[in-house]
C-alpha cells in the first residue's frame, strides 16, 4: 500500500498525525531547512562575490549591477603557474597515495578476515595499538628525515599508507561474503591468491570504492604533511598554494604585481581568494555526487564491527 | 556445515609444531604477500618513532643523535608543567574539544532523525546531497571561507551593520572553530546514524503508529534502540580523540591576536619543535598529550561498559 502512494497520500499522512506531532515535525523541518540554508548561503555568497569588481565589492558588497561584474579574478588565478603546479602535484599525490593505500589495506584485511589465520591476535594487537598511541610529531619527523625522505614524494605517500581503520572495515566486509564462495574455491584447489583476486575482490567493489574515495579526498584536502616535509615550491600540492593565498594573505607573485597602488593590490588579493576557493573546490564538489550511492554501504560496513 | 579447514584436516594427528609448519608452508602467501607490506609500514612508521619517545627524557642534540644525547630525566615535563603557559594550553585544548563534542555530537543524530522522517525519497536525497557537500571542502578552503565571511567587510558584518574583526578576537575563536566544524561535518557524520536508522524494523514502527504512539514514543521504542550502539561507539571514539583536536584547522584559524585561546597543545608542539628546534621538550609535550588521550579513552570505555551491561569496544 505504502509503496505506490503518490505525493497526495503523503500529505494526508502528515495531516493524519496528532497535533503535537505535527508541531514537532514542523519545527524539525524548519530547523533542517535552516541548516540547509546555512550551508548553501556562504557558498552562493562566495560564488557571486567572485565575479564582482574588487573596489565595488569592498565598498558596497554584492551587487546585481552587471556592469560591475568581471572575470578578472578567475583569469588571474588560472593564468598563475603555481596553481597549476599545485593541481598537478595534488592529483599525482592523491592518485598514488590512494592506489598504494588501498592495495596495502585490502591485502592485509584478507588474512585478518580468516578464522584460521595463525597469528591473527598478534597482528591485531600490533595494529590496534597504533590507533591510539604513537611516537608523536618530532620522532616521526626525525625518522622521515634520517630515512632521507624529506622533500621527496615518499614522505607524503608512505607513512599514512596503511590505515588500520580502513583495514577493519574491509575485513568486516570480507567476513560478510558468504562462506560458500570460499569453500567452493578451496574444493577446486584454488590458492589464496586466485580466490582473493578472482572471487573475493570482485564482490567487494562497494567497499573498495568507499575506501578509495576516503583516501583520495583525505590526501587531496590535507596540508600538514606537505607543509612539514616538502619545502620545494615545485613539489607543493594545491592545499599549500591555497594556504599562502587564503590564510597567509600572500597571493602568488604575478597575480597582483601589475596593480599600481597598494590599496588596489590588497583589494585584488581579496577578490582572488573568492575565485581561488571556487576553482580549487570545484573538482571534488562536481565528482562527489557520483560517489554518493557508495557512502551508506561503506559506512555501514564500518559500523557493524564497531 | 563443513567446519574443518584444509590445514586442520591434513595435520590433525601430528604434533602442534609440525602442524604449524605445514600451515605456514601451505599459507605462506598470507604472510609474505598479504601481510608483509602493512606490517613493514606499521613497524617502520609507527613503532620506530615510538622509540624516539626517549627524546622526551633527553636534551636531544641533532648532531649527536638519539644515542649520544644527554639524559635529563623528567626535566622537560617539569619545565612544561611549571610554565605559566601550561594551564592555558591544556585548557584551550580541553575546552575546544569538550565544547566541540557537547555542541557537535548531538547535531548529526538530530539530523538523522529528521532525515528519517522525510517521506519523499527524492527530497531526502537532495537534502543529503547538500548536507554532505561541505565535507568535501578542504580545511584550508573552509578556513579561507570563514576568514572572508568574518572579515571586517565580510558577509556577517554587512548583515549586522558592524565592522568587527572576529578573527582577531580571542573570545570568538572557539565559537568560530566549533560552528564551522558543525557546518562542515555534521551532515557527513549523520550518514552513519541514517544508515543505522534505516535498519530499524519498518513493521515495528508501523505497529507503533497503529497503536497511536506519538513521535517521542516511536523514537523511544523503535528508533533509539536501532541506533543506540552506534551512538555509544561514536561517543567513545570521540572522547578518545579529545586531546587530538585537529591541528590543521586550529593552525589555519590562528592569528597573532587570537593566540590566547587558539594556541592548543598540538600547535604548540609544532612551533616549539619543528619551527623552534626544541626537539626534546616538544616530544615531551606531545607525549603528555598522547598519554592523557589514552587514559581518557580507557576510562571512557570502562564507564560505558558498566553502563551498557559489559559492552564496550
Amino acid at each position: 500500500m505504502a509503496e505506490t502512494t503518490p505525493k497526495k497520500k503523503k500529505k494526508s499522512e502528515f495531516a493524519k498525525l496528532p497535533g503535537g506531532d505535527k508541531l514537532l515535525l514542523t519545527i524539525g523541518y524548519i530547523l533542517l531547512g535552516l541548516f540547509v540554508v546555512a550551508i548553501i548561503l556562504p557558498m552562493v555568497y562566495i560564488i557571486l562575490a567572485s565575479f564582482i569588481d574588487p573596489i565595488t565589492l569592498q565598498n558596497s558588497g554584492l551587487t546585481f549591477d552587471f556592469s560591475k561584474w568581471t572575470t578578472t579574478a578567475y583569469e588571474r588565478v588560472l593564468e598563475n603557474a603555481q596553481i597549476w603546479v599545485g593541481f598537478k602535484n595534488a592529483l599525482i599525490y592523491s592518485v598514488l597515495f590512494t592506489v598504494i593505500s588501498v592495495v596495502v589495506t585490502l591485502l592485509a584485511a584478507y588474512p585478518m578476515s580468516r578464522a584460521d589465520f595463525k597469528g591473527k591476535g598478534f597482528f591485531n594487537t600490533i595494529f590496534v595499538i597504533t590507533m591510539f598511541f604513537g611516537g608523536g610529531l618530532i620522532p616521526t619527523y626525525l625518522l622521515i628525515s634520517s630515512l632521507g625522505m624529506l622533500d621527496t614524494i615518499w614522505a607524503i605517500l608512505l607513512p599514512g599508507a596503511f590505515s588500520v581503520w580502513n583495514m577493519i572495515i574491509a575485513r568486516t566486509y570480507y567476513m560478510g561474503v558468504p562462506r560458500d564462495l570460499q569453500e567452493a574455491a578451496e574444493i577446486d584447489g584454488a590458492t589464496e591468491m586466485i580466490y582473493f583476486f578472482k572471487i573475493l575482490l570482485p564482490v567487494c567493489t562497494p567497499i573498495i570504492a568507499t575506501i578509495s574515495m576516503w583516501q583520495f579526498v583525505g590526501m587531496w584536502n590535507s596540508y600538514f604533511d606537505a607543509m612539514i616535509y616538502l619545502n620545494d615550491a615545485a613539489k607543493q600540492p594545491l592545499q599549500l598554494v591555497l594556504r599562502s593565498i587564503l590564510i597567509q594573505n600572500q597571493p602568488e607573485p604575478g597575480m597582483v604585481s601589475d596593480m599600481q597602488s597598494t590599496a588596489a593590490r590588497a583589494q585584488m588579493a581579496e577578490l582572488l581568494k573568492y575565485a581561488t576557493i571556487i576553482i580549487s573546490s570545484l573538482p571534488l564538489l562536481i565528482m562527489y555526487p557520483f560517489f554518493q550511492k557508495y557512502f551508506d554501504n561503506g559506512i555501514m560496513a564500518g559500523a557493524v564491527k564497531g | 556445515m563443513k567446519q574443518n579447514l584444509p590445514s586442520d584436516a591434513s595435520g590433525g594427528k601430528n604434533s602442534k609444531m609440525h602442524n604449524t609448519g605445514v600451515y605456514l608452508k601451505q599459507h605462506w602467501q598470507l604472510y609474505l604477500i598479504f601481510m608483509l607490506p602493512a606490517f613493514l609500514l606499521t613497524i617502520i612508521f609507527r613503532y620506530v618513532p615510538m622509540g624516539g619517545i626517549a627524546m622526551a627524557f633527553m636534551e636531544y642534540n641533532p648532531i649527536r643523535g638519539i644515542f649520544g644525547s644527554e639524559w635529563v630525566g623528567l626535566e622537560h615535563f617539569k619545565r612544561f608543567l611549571s610554565s605559566p603557559d601550561f594551564l592555558r594550553y591544556l585548557s584551550n585544548t580541553l575546552k575546544l574539544s569538550v565544547y566541540g563534542l557537547l555542541w557537535g555530537f548531538p547535531v548529526p543524530i538530530l539530523l538523522a532523525f529528521l532525515l528519517n522522517r522525510i517521506l519523499s525519497k527524492k527530497t531526502k536525497q537532495k537534502i543529503q546531497l547538500v548536507l554532505y557537500m561541505p565535507n568535501f571542502i578542504s580545511v584550508i578552503v573552509l578556513c579561507g571561507i570563514v576568514r572572508i565571511l568574518l572579515s571586517p567587510t565580510g558577509m556577517l558584518n554587512s548583515l549586522l551593520g558592524t565592522q568587527t574583526n572576529f578573527m582577531t578576537m580571542p573570545s570568538a575563536f572557539r565559537t568560530i572553530y566549533i560552528a564551522s566544524g558543525i557546518w562542515q561535518g555534521a551532515g557527513w557524520a549523520s550518514i552513519i546514524y541514517t544508515a543505522a536508522l534505516s535498519n530499524a524494523s519498518k513493521e515495528l514502527k508501523e505497529a507503533a503508529v497503529i497503536d497511536g504512539a506519538n513521535i517521542f514514543q516511536q523514537i523511544k521504542a523503535v528508533e533509539w534502540p536501532a541506533i543506540k550502539d552506534t551512538v555509544l561507539i561514536q561517543f567513545i571514539m570521540s572522547v578518545g580523540n579529545i586531546m587530538s583536536v585537529g591541528f590543521e584547522k586550529a593552525y589555519a584559524l590562528q592569528t597573532d591576536l587570537n593566540l590566547n585561546t587558539s594556541e592548543i597543545i598540538s600547535t604548540y608542539v609544532y612551533k616549539k619543535g619543528l619551527v623552534g628546534g626544541d626537539y626534546g621538550f616538544s616530544t615531551a609535550v606531545g607525549l603528555f598529550n598522547t598519554v592523557i588521550n589514552v587514559v581518557l579513552l580507557i576510562s571512557m570505555n570502562q564507564i560505558v561498559k558498566r553502563m551498557n551491561e559489559g559492552k564496550g569496544i
